[in-house]
């Protein structure tokens, strides 16, 4: 076993472990916290299923987002699509056998790479170009952009151009499974990929990319509209009226 | 034209986004309460040497009470999709004043306390001690939010600025650090029982005076009465009602409506207040505080009802919160919803062909409608969504002959706020309220000159109040706002009782003290 192959197998665990662990925790920290007061931004769905049909336009479309601005909504689309299709593309290297569904969207998730560096550059340049944008950015915002372009180009990369022996790579994130180290192809690209995609799931619970869990604790969009029909009590105010 | 010491903003035909013009609004900042005003809402009278430690500790208390604040602290990515939907930023260029950079200014702190990442690396992810100079940020920029929501409709994650604002207030309350005009008002409403601070025999007296004047005009004995035991319906609203123009010809209007509804109701002068500037500081305890006074009169009046007049950010708390505060209402009529309020109740009588209006009434103006933001993005009417759009608006339609709306963009949920509301209306923020105003005027002005609109309708307290004083800035007349029950007052037939001839006093009658109201500069 090479050095290398011992530091990314260990990178990979502790990486795998910060961000289940990490997402876990904000996760229960976000459940165990009360929404104390009936806030959904209205017009509001005044049903349960008319508030998943809200969240589902939410996590698919975006739908707030185009209201707020076409430009940001077709970059982000772009990208989040993109990056969730090279995210199933990318199970299969995690999998043995590869599932046929996964199987089925392997060409489309190769070009769903360009999409998602598309999308990050036009995000990317509003940062720039946009004056309101260019004041609320901060260094790590410009970082994380940076991160994820440079995940996706050298993974195009290793697609269209300097092909990395993938059957090595598969062989290697399978063996982490059973603690089984097999080693992974000293490629710089590969390990440059790698090394920035275990940065990724480090930083995740740490940072603004908690607006993916966030998003389905927002009570302006996850409750019901029925605060005269239903009292909702959250238990500390509830501790109130036993005074 | 009024006078300004201020450029008062242009009105365009095409609204624009302004370019980014740091600290143009770091002046502005609402008066400190005295000790004296602290007090009574239970918050410490000063800054304490360890304001800092108190301060930091109360934001870890307000996160593991509020969701929303958990949520929306961790949750922007910096999108800038609300950059440009507040008010205030529209009409002052301020960056501070963008939804995004009023969160900032606790996401900063929150980053620095209470994150990995802010601990390790502050400068990296924007994060900042909590010094004094970034306090007074917060006590500037955080009473420069109307608390409004308009930007909670555009974020692809909801981030509620009120929420954020809210909890700043609290926070800074909870050290010493309160806004005069919310907190002495709420000190008002806990010893006199309205913002105003009228007392009961002012009331009575003035909707004794209402009765005359209804009478000479109409010649019919439309009742407006208070403190009755066993009313059907408990009137609950806001102050500014009973006292001042184009609010008290709504009180008129309401009180027309519920005579030819034949039904018995009742003001109330404990209760005597719809608004809740509880919920502007973000004080849960003083929210419900105020709240409990209309459960004590509703049970003391045993009344089977309640209806709130028009008022917008007390119809959020009223419809999103009454039930949590108060409740539960399972000792009022169960066939109503509780409360209710009285665009639904007079809608519901025009549904059902109880009402005669005479249009031509309102021939003299042609109507817009103003959706009050706690209205439009913080409550509903009817049983559908969206019905407190439609409801007033059917209101205005079969009662006025002329109605156009304003542009789609600055109407319904994406409605701007009149530039007064969440606490604001206070005159040592008159620069704020013309400026937040802007937006909504210039959305007035483009439908006056489109349309030969000459009024516009709403139903919140706080709007009529904010425009009768902010349109004479932008070269308009203060009486361009009326109140929607103005409207329904003017055209609606009344029907005459038997006893309608005879001059007598009635029955209910009560000795009038002769205190007079203290004399208030501001309607709320």
């Amino acid at each position: 076993m090479s050095f290398l192959t011992g530091l990314y197998a260990f990178a990979f665990y502790f990486a795998a472990l910060v961000l289940v662990a990490g997402l876990t925790w904000k996760v229960v920290q976000y459940a165990r916290t009360p929404a104390p007061l009936k806030i959904p931004t209205t017009p509001a769905p005044i049903t349960n299923s008319g508030v998943v049909l809200r969240m589902t336009r939410e996590v698919v479309l975006f739908e707030s987002l185009f209201r707020g601005n076409k430009w940001t909504w077709i970059f982000s689309w772009i990208f989040h699509f993109g990056l969730f299709l090279v995210t199933l593309r990318h199970l299969r290297y995690f999998m043995d056998p590869v599932p046929t569904p996964i199987a089925f969207i392997q060409p489309f998730g190769i070009y769903a790479g360009f999409a998602m560096v598309l999308g990050l550059a036009g995000l990317w340049a509003r940062r720039f170009l946009v004056d309101r944008v260019r004041y609320i950015s901060s260094p790590s915002d410009h970082l994380i952009l940076g991160l994820l372009v440079l995940i996706g180009c050298s993974g195009i990369l290793m697609s269209f151009v300097v092909h990395t022996d993938i059957v090595s790579v598969k062989a290697f994130f399978l063996g982490l499974y059973s603690f089984d180290l097999q080693p992974l192809p000293a490629d710089p690209l590969l390990l440059l990929h790698l090394f920035l995609v275990a940065g990724l799931m480090i930083i995740f619970p740490f940072s603004k990319l908690l607006h993916a869990p966030g998003l389905f604790f927002s009570p302006t969009r996850n409750q019901v509209d029925n605060p005269r029909e239903r009292r909702h009590l959250a238990p500390w105010a509830a501790r109130l009226e036993q005074r | 034209m009024a006078k300004a010491t201020f450029v008062v903003p242009a009105l365009r035909q095409y609204p624009q986004v302004p370019a980014v013009t740091p600290g143009t609004m770091a002046h502005s900042a609402p008066f400190v309460a005295k000790p004296e005003f602290q007090a009574p809402l239970g918050f410490p009278g000063e800054l304490a040497d360890d304001w800092q430690a108190q301060a930091i500790a109360k934001m870890g208390e307000l996160l593991g009470k509020y969701r929303s604040l958990r949520v929306y602290m961790d949750s922007c990515v910096k999108c800038g999709a609300c950059t440009d939907k507040c008010h205030y930023f529209l009409g002052t260029k301020d960056p501070k004043n963008m939804p995004v950079g009023r969160q900032d200014l606790m996401r900063g702190v929150y980053r620095r306390y209470f994150t990995l990442a802010g601990r390790i690396a502050p400068k990296l992810v924007g994060a900042t001690d909590f010094t004094k100079e970034v306090l007074d940020d917060w006590y500037s920029y955080f009473h420069q939010c109307s608390q409004c929501r308009r930007c909670s409709v555009f974020c692809p994650y909801g981030i509620d600025t009120a929420e954020i604002s809210m909890a700043a207030r609290e926070i800074m309350d909870s050290i010493g650090v309160g806004q005069k005009y919310c907190n002495e008002i709420i000190g008002k409403v806990y010893t006199i029982g309205n913002n105003l601070g009228l007392p009961g025999p002012a009331l009575r007296d003035t909707l004794e005076g209402l009765e005359e004047d209804v009478y000479d005009e109409t010649g019919v004995k439309v009742r407006y009465p208070i403190d009755q035991v066993g009313a059907d319906i408990l009137l609950v609203t806001p102050s500014a009602d009973f006292f001042a123009e184009p609010h008290v010809d709504g009180l008129i209007g309401y009180g027309k409506v519920f005579h030819e509804a034949g039904v018995s109701w009742t003001l109330s002068s404990y209760a005597s207040e719809a608004a809740n500037f509880g919920m502007f500081i973000g004080s849960y305890e003083n929210m419900r505080r105020i709240s409990l006074r209309i459960r004590e009169e509703a049970i003391r009046l045993k009344v089977k009802r309640i209806i709130f007049g028009e008022c917008g950010h007390a119809w959020r708390v009223a419809y999103s919160f009454l039930n949590t505060l108060a409740g539960p209402w399972d000792f009022l009529d169960s066939r109503y919803p509780v409360p209710q309020h009285i665009c639904e109740f007079t809608y519901d009588l025009i549904q059902q062909g109880k009402l005669t209006f005479d249009k031509t009434q309102n021939d003299d103006k042609i109507l817009t409608y103003h959706d009050s933001c706690n209205v439009a993005r913080g409550s509903r009417m009817g049983d559908q969504p969206g019905g407190q759009f439609d409801i007033p608006r059917a209101i205005i339609k079969a009662v006025c002959n002329q109605f156009y709306d304003m542009d789609e963009d600055t109407i319904r949920k994406r409605t701007f706020c009149c530039g007064g509301g969440g606490g604001l209306l206070t005159d040592d923020l008159m620069e704020l309220r013309v400026k937040g105003a802007q937006p909504r005027v210039e959305a007035l002005n483009n439908v006056m000159q489109e349309k030969g609109v000459t009024h516009m309708a709403a139903i919140c307290a706080i709007c009529k109040s904010q425009f009768t004083k902010v349109l004479p800035y932008y070269g308009m007349e203060m009486d361009q706002i009326v109140s929607l029950h103005q409207l329904v007052s003017n055209a609606i037939v009344l029907t005459p009782r038997e006893d309608d001839e005879d001059d007598e006093d009635d029955d209910d009658s009560q000795a009038l003290d002769d205190d007079d109201s203290e004399s208030v500069d501001e309607a709320a």
